[in-house]
């Protein structure tokens, strides 16, 4: 085996790949060995690294160079310069936007220094598509522990104690689960889970199943294990090729390796795994829907009870967890149940991945121990709000969760105090905004992605929501009034009280969260007509400052309805009836003579 | 491949594969560790850096002695090179000039491991790593 002094880590989840990342690696190792260091230097392709903002990333260890944006053609200077020579390319380095200074290792970045590396403790660090690099790194060593060591309920009793709660939004706990699902006797009872990640802005569970798929497959056969069952289905969407390549390729090693089939590691216990493809319907994340749709029906959701525990695939006690709560799972196993409690608040224990999206300086994917604050999620790790505009609110949960605004930017972050802010945990995604969007208009693309997905097996759901967004529709054009505000409310709440799952019953939340803290701009928007963010066309009023006016004309050409009118050289006029708010006007005038309110 | 017939199997691979993932887990923690600097400008390549930072690895490696070797740029002792830049967690770094593969393993034998400095070492009046 080479002993190789240095490794080039390179980034190949989606989003890195976009932006040639795969090419990176292939002129990496040309440059390599074109100075004859192939023996010296080693290239890898890992999982994200989270700092999507500044990708494609490339890392060097053992000095944690932390280059980023490189290009294809940055690659040999990297070569000649870092690894022939020990100079780092400075101008590839992080720069820290408040000081302006290069940082030469990622120890040193703010981004990544509150951050505990659990779900994603392989994620940018080994080869995913290498299993040997994931049993280096104790891989299947808790599978290895828990069949040699432990009985199935003892198991069940670690991840009890370890107060590990369901992440993909319930935040039901995890051991409890298991528990239930193994007191159910059956011939048959299924693992499944629940990569049918679909909350806009959310790319979690697609990152730790690009950069860590065996954590997960090690995951789900400690959890067959537990409840007794010998059966894994991984249920993923079709638009993660790349995740389902790299479970594809991890399910092949673990075959090749026995760690898959019969009598794995010659204890007697069998576990297979299978994919099964989602067509990306948002329900479908709902276990008993997403159940339905592996069974082959319509994604639609059922009643509960009975739970799938009892009954759930092929009417055979189903245990359902989402990604990140597997990939929790080896860790808890070997590091103990009290060092994962250790982390986190009283009542949520560990960590949890945001994906960090919107107006803010470092986009990407984080993990965080619960109880830390919005404020430095946002301004420490995330690295503020985007030029400098003012902070207004962050939107955690998706379509189901709520908008937090300044005055939560302190409270810690876990499950229940997040419930009492009015939003909800939900799935990581943490979308930011600042004060250029209209609250109104936020609630309205949420209610438009619920209306899309709503799979229309009950009225609440089906109907209900499609009112809300008419109203919230009415509103954002200028013709609502305050019943309008008030209606919202009251359907809101009888939504929420009577959709049959958990997507209805929570669809409203982004409409209600919105209302009760920006009550003032809804009002605005019926009252005075009038968008305080300037983001609602039909709200807006363009007219022309007729003392900077040059009469030059140039807006009269760029209108495309001849609103605007007057003699050349003297001041114009537009017709507010005639004008259609496009905005041609205003990118036109070189003489910021265009008012828009 | 082979198959993992048993737990350990998987232990005794495990074992045999945490080799090649040694630099990438040392590289997690740096400040717990020797923190080692091999100059590798032209001047230091030229008086055989290279031949110096590989005898150094190889030492660690066998002995598993608790240090990470990276390179750095050229420190300005072109005369003295090859120079090696040692950092003991809490103690301040120590710069030895005129290192060979020889000396190299010296410095891992007894300054490193024993504390003892040993000739060639460069005065210094600045403070590097973690600066």
């Amino acid at each position: 085996m080479a002993s190789y002094k240095m490794h080039l880590l390179v980034c190949g989840g989606t989003g890195c790949r976009a932006s040639e990342s795969a090419k990176i690696v292939e002129e990496l190792s040309v440059e390599i060995k074109r100075v004859g260091l192939e023996n010296d230097a080693q290239v890898l392709t890992t999982g994200c690294f989270g700092f999507c903002e500044k990708g494609p990333i490339v890392k060097v260890v053992p000095d944690n160079t932390f280059y980023t944006q490189v290009k294809p053609g940055d690659c040999k200077e990297i070569i000649e310069e870092h690894i022939l020579k020990g100079r780092k390319v400075k101008r590839l380095l992080y720069e820290d936007p408040t000081t302006k200074e290069h940082i030469e290792d990622s120890k040193h970045m703010q981004f990544y220094q509150k951050q505990i590396r659990i779900a994603l403790r392989n994620c940018g660090f080994i080869d995913p598509e290498n299993i040997d690099e994931y049993i280096a790194r104790d891989g299947y060593s808790a599978l290895a522990k828990v069949l040699g060591e432990y009985t199935p309920q003892q198991t069940i009793d670690i991840i009890k104690k370890s107060g590990l709660r369901g992440r993909g939004g319930g935040g039901f706990p995890t051991g409890l689960k298991w528990e239930i699902a193994s007191k159910n006797k059956a011939d048959q009872k299924y693992v499944v889970c629940n990569a049918d990640e679909g909350d806009p802005g959310a790319f979690m569970d697609r990152s730790i199943l690009e950069g860590d798929p065996h954590s997960i497959i090690e995951a789900m056969a400690i959890c067959g294990y537990s409840i007794g069952a010998t059966k894994g289905i991984i249920y993923i969407r079709a638009e993660y090729p790349l995740a389902i390549s790299r479970l594809k390729v991890a399910g092949r090693q673990c075959r090749a390796y026995g760690l898959l089939g019969k009598d794995i590691m010659g204890t007697g216990f069998d576990f297979e795994l299978e994919l099964r493809y989602g067509a990306g319907a948002f329900v479908c994340g709902e276990e008993t829907a997403l159940i339905r749709s592996m069974e082959g029906f319509r994604g639609e959701p059922t009643v509960k009870p009975p739970f799938p525990a009892e009954k759930g695939y092929m009417g055979k006690p189903t245990n359902v967890n989402n990604v990140e709560t597997f990939a929790n799972v080896p860790a808890i196993i070997l590091k103990g149940a009290d060092w994962f409690s250790s982390i986190g608040t009283e009542k949520s224990k560990g960590t949890k991945v945001f994906a960090l999206a919107g107006k803010i300086n470092n986009v990407g994917l984080i993990e965080v121990p619960m109880g830390i604050t919005l404020r430095e999620v946002i301004y420490e790790i995330g690295g503020g709000i985007k030029g400098g505009k003012k902070f207004k609110a962050v939107q955690t949960g998706g379509p189901s969760g709520g908008c937090l605004t300044e005055k939560h930017l302190d409270v810690p972050i876990d499950y229940d105090n997040l419930i009492a802010a009015g939003s909800m945990m939900g799935s990581g995604g943490m979308i930011v905004m600042d004060e250029d969007d209209c609250m109104v208009a936020v609630a309205k693309f949420y209610l438009e992605f619920t209306v899309e997905e709503s799979c229309g097996k009950c009225a609440p759901c089906r109907v209900g929501n499609k009112r809300l967004h008419e109203n919230l529709e009415k509103i954002c054009n200028g013709r609502g009034t305050t019943e309008d505000v008030e209606y919202l409310k009251n359907l809101g709440k009888v939504i929420k009280d009577t959709a049959l799952c958990g997507l209805g019953q929570t669809s409203p939340n982004p409409v209600l969260s919105t209302i009760e803290h920006f009550y003032d701009e809804y009002l605005a928007h019926v009252t005075e007509r009038r968008c305080p963010a300037g983001q609602c066309k039909a709200l807006k009023l363009y007219t022309i400052i007729a003392d900077k006016c040059t009469g030059c004309t140039a807006c009269v050409r760029a209108c495309p309805v001849a609103a605007i009118t007057g003699e050349k050289r003297q001041p114009h006029v537009i017709d507010a009836e005639k004008c259609i708010r496009c905005g041609a006007c205003f990118d036109k005038c070189k003489f910021s003579a265009i008012h828009v309110q | 491949m082979n198959k993992i017939k048993s737990i350990d199997d998987l232990r005794k691979m495990k074992k045999d594969l945490e080799f090649g993932m040694n630099i990438r887990e040392k590289s997690n923690s740096p400040e717990s560790l020797v923190q080692i600097r091999v100059a590798m400008a032209t001047c230091g390549i030229a008086s055989g850096a290279r031949e110096v930072m590989n005898a150094m690895i190889e030492k660690i490696e066998k002995d598993k002695i608790p240090a990470v070797v990276t390179q750095g740029g050229c420190m300005g002792y072109c005369y003295a090179e090859p120079t090696v830049e040692v950092k003991v967690p809490g103690k301040d770094p120590v710069v030895f000039g005129y290192v060979s593969p020889k000396v190299a393993v010296e410095i891992l034998e007894k300054y490193v491991l024993n504390g003892e400095l040993i000739e060639g070492i460069i005065p210094t009046n600045y403070q590097s790593i973690n600066q």
